[in-house]
């Protein structure tokens, strides 16, 4: 016979057992707290970066204006919607005077000083005013013009006492005032920091995300549906893949360098252009794309392409029909991602002559331009004070247009989802 | 050592035939000098233990082997009498004439209109919308899906039980309208009821179809085919009639098989 049996004890039932579950839950606790805590520290850093940018940035969509009541019925100036219309409109009221006029409404209404610390250019504001509706030629209207920047500085609070004695004179009249400047998003760059807007860079950059866009995400997908579904695997692919995860990882200046020599030594006289900007970027963008292409196309389960080839569909049919379409969410989330990345990127723009000052929106992809990231950087490498609150509006600009393009994409992801 | 052949099995007309046909992965031998006649009329059935080469057999009926790059085929297998391996045949065709079913259900994730009408649109079947929703019917009740699907066709396909998913698989692979239908262990994945379902509808479907099918159920086998071949080690150990394989089986390793000694 065999040995009596011991009773048996269930070890899940002794006290070290107990002791150990404790442990465990413990060690959960303790992992999930770390988790919450993590994830609350992103959360406050981010709130703070928000909160800076539009503390400072609410300013920088703001400037210090001058009223200037102007009576056009006594001051002389003809014109109707026939003389004044088309391009030449500011010029014919230049050449009638219209500067010595502002300049005289001013002197009347603000008083000598105060007069003078009229933006040089407000006369053209008037005059843009003017040439939108000539009926005002027979009319008398307040216009809101651009002080000086240093007497926007002294609104603030900077500068000389006799300057600022002079804004809080003004500001007490209720002749001078901070109001919002809807131009700041219609105009250029300027080197007055009450004359700049973000336009014109804007423009460049929706222009290169184009060309970066439209060259990037064809390439980069047929070059990641090529390596996953043709290429046979050999050295030569390998070679190729190693090559696309280091070039993913090459610092953007080198792209930069890449760009002066190639593309402008080809098209040399397409400097600054949005055109050069969108094919440097578009190389930098390009790994990225394939590497998350390819690993979008690796997750379409194989039994998908077998159900397919298995009634008769072609490759090309097979890639295009099923494992594209499913692929598609992941590769959309890479190219959100390369995007972003070019979106913000700086430096290799710079090389190739994108950080000129360019006071005119780009007319089109060859045409002389800036772009966000580096109108950014010259307006924080600006002296004048009043470039640091157009800096943060310029960042709130560049923040909301990346917002709006990853919103975009992920909007086409979820279309495109499918579960299986 | 020579695959056994049953001495009354009247050989009737082979839609398929395989003449020594071994098949490679790489330096491994997966399937070692197999002949058969698979016959127009009948379901045949491929029985033996995991890892014996029946499924590595049955894909290389239609070249779905070719998706692997390390399989290679050696021998001839035939269609009508016409070497499938050789250059000018085409693949996208002989896929088109010898459909397949696989051992998990497979639906593209696309609505089951869609899943169905697939075929017959890459291959321009249809004239019109209304001779592709006519096909796409006569395959539903064709797999018996008809009664269960008709009033949700813009549905997914991936949304079905599994029994339904792999019925709408078998339609899919019917709505081609082919000459031979595969299966590869169709109902490893489905519960007894739908696998009821599926043999049923097998059994509707030959004499219009050749099919041959991969199963790891003897009993599977029994019901519903009228032709058995017993691989076992990458060879084709025994060929007969089902009533003969399972009746009188000549090799002792097939007995053992059948009778559940091993596999």
């Amino acid at each position: 016979m065999s040995e009596p049996v011991a009773p048996l004890r269930a070890p899940t039932r002794t006290p070290a057992f107990e002791a150990r579950l404790k442990k465990r839950y413990a060690a959960e606790r303790r992992f999930r707290l770390a988790g919450l805590s993590a994830i609350v520290f992103s959360v406050a850093v981010l709130a703070f970066l928000l909160a800076t940018m539009g503390l400072n940035g609410i300013g920088g969509f703001q400037r210090a204006e001058l009223a200037v009541p102007i009576d056009f019925a006594e001051s002389g100036l003809a014109g109707d919607e026939s003389t004044l219309a088309g391009p030449t409109g500011v010029s014919a009221l230049e050449a009638q005077g219209l500067p010595d006029v502002v300049a005289f409404y001013a002197g009347q209404a603000l008083g000598e000083q105060a007069a003078s610390e009229l933006s040089p250019n407000a006369w053209r504001e008037v005059a843009e005013a003017v040439v939108a509706d000539p009926s005002l030629l027979r009319q008398q209207a307040t216009f809101h013009l651009p002080a000086s920047s240093d007497l926007a500085s002294a609104l603030r609070g900077e500068g000389s006492a006799e300057q600022i004695a002079l804004a809080s004179e003004l500001e007490r009249a209720g002749k001078l005032e901070r109001n919002f400047d809807g131009g700041f998003l219609a105009r250029s760059d300027a080197t007055d920091p009450q004359q700049v807007g973000i336009w014109g860079a804007l423009k460049g950059s929706m222009l290169t995300m184009l060309v970066t866009l439209a060259l990037a995400f064809p390439i980069g997908v047929m070059a990641a549906l090529y390596l996953e579904e043709y290429a046979t695997r050999n050295r030569w692919t390998d070679l190729i893949e190693v090559s696309i995860n280091n070039l993913a990882a090459v610092p953007s200046i080198i792209f930069g360098l890449l760009g002066l020599a190639v593309f402008l030594w080809i098209f040399p006289t397409y400097r600054s252009a949005p055109l050069i900007g969108g094919l440097t970027l578009a190389l930098m963008t390009m790994p990225v794309i394939v590497i998350s292409g390819r690993n979008a196309i690796k997750a379409v389960p194989p039994s998908i392409r077998d159900g397919a080839l298995a009634i008769g569909a072609s490759p090309v049919q097979v890639v295009f029909h099923h494992v594209l379409p499913l692929a598609l969410p992941g590769i959309l989330t890479g190219t959100i991602i390369g995007m972003a990345r070019a979106l913000g990127e700086t430096a290799p723009l710079l090389m190739i002559g994108m950080r000129a000052f360019i006071a005119t929106p780009p007319d089109g992809f060859t045409s002389p331009a800036t772009v966000l990231p580096v109108q950014i950087f010259l307006w924080s490498d600006e002296v004048n004070q009043g470039f640091v609150e157009r800096t943060s509006a310029a960042i709130i600009v560049l923040l909301v247009f990346l917002l709006l393009m990853n919103g975009l994409a992920i909007y086409l992801r979820n279309r495109f989802e499918k579960k299986w | 050592m020579v695959t056994l052949v049953h001495p009354n099995l009247e050989d009737t007309d082979a839609k398929m035939s395989a003449r020594n046909v071994s098949i490679y992965y790489g330096d491994k031998k997966a399937i070692d000098d197999v002949s058969i006649n698979i016959p127009t009329k009948y379901v045949t059935a491929f029985i033996g233990p995991s890892g014996c080469g029946k499924s590595t057999f049955l894909r290389a009926l239609n070249r779905m082997n070719d998706t692997i790059a390390s399989a290679r085929v050696e021998g001839e297998i035939t269609l009508d009498g016409e070497d499938i391996y050789r250059s000018a045949m085409d693949v996208v065709q002989l896929r088109a004439r010898v459909g397949m079913v696989f051992q998990k259900p497979n639906p593209f994730p696309k609505s089951i209109y869609e899943n169905v009408a697939y075929g017959p649109r890459i291959h321009g079947l249809a004239e019109d919308k209304g001779a592709l929703d006519g096909i796409v019917e006569t395959s539903l009740r064709r797999a018996g899906l008809w009664e269960e699907v008709k009033d949700r066709l813009a549905d997914s396909g991936t949304a079905l039980s599994g029994g339904q998913q792999q019925r709408l698989c078998i339609a899919r692979a019917i709505a081609v309208d082919p000459e031979v239908i595969l299966m590869d262990e169709p109902c490893s994945a489905l519960d007894p009821i739908a696998t009821a379902k599926i043999e049923e509808l097998i059994d509707e479907l030959s004499g219009r179809y050749a099919i041959v099918i991969v199963t790891h159920s003897m009993q599977q086998a029994a019901r519903v085919s009228q032709r058995t071949a017993f691989f076992h080690l990458g060879k084709m150990v025994e060929y007969g009639r089902t009533t003969d394989i399972f009746t009188n089986p000549l090799e002792e390793r097939t007995k053992d098989y059948i009778t559940g000694r091993y596999g």
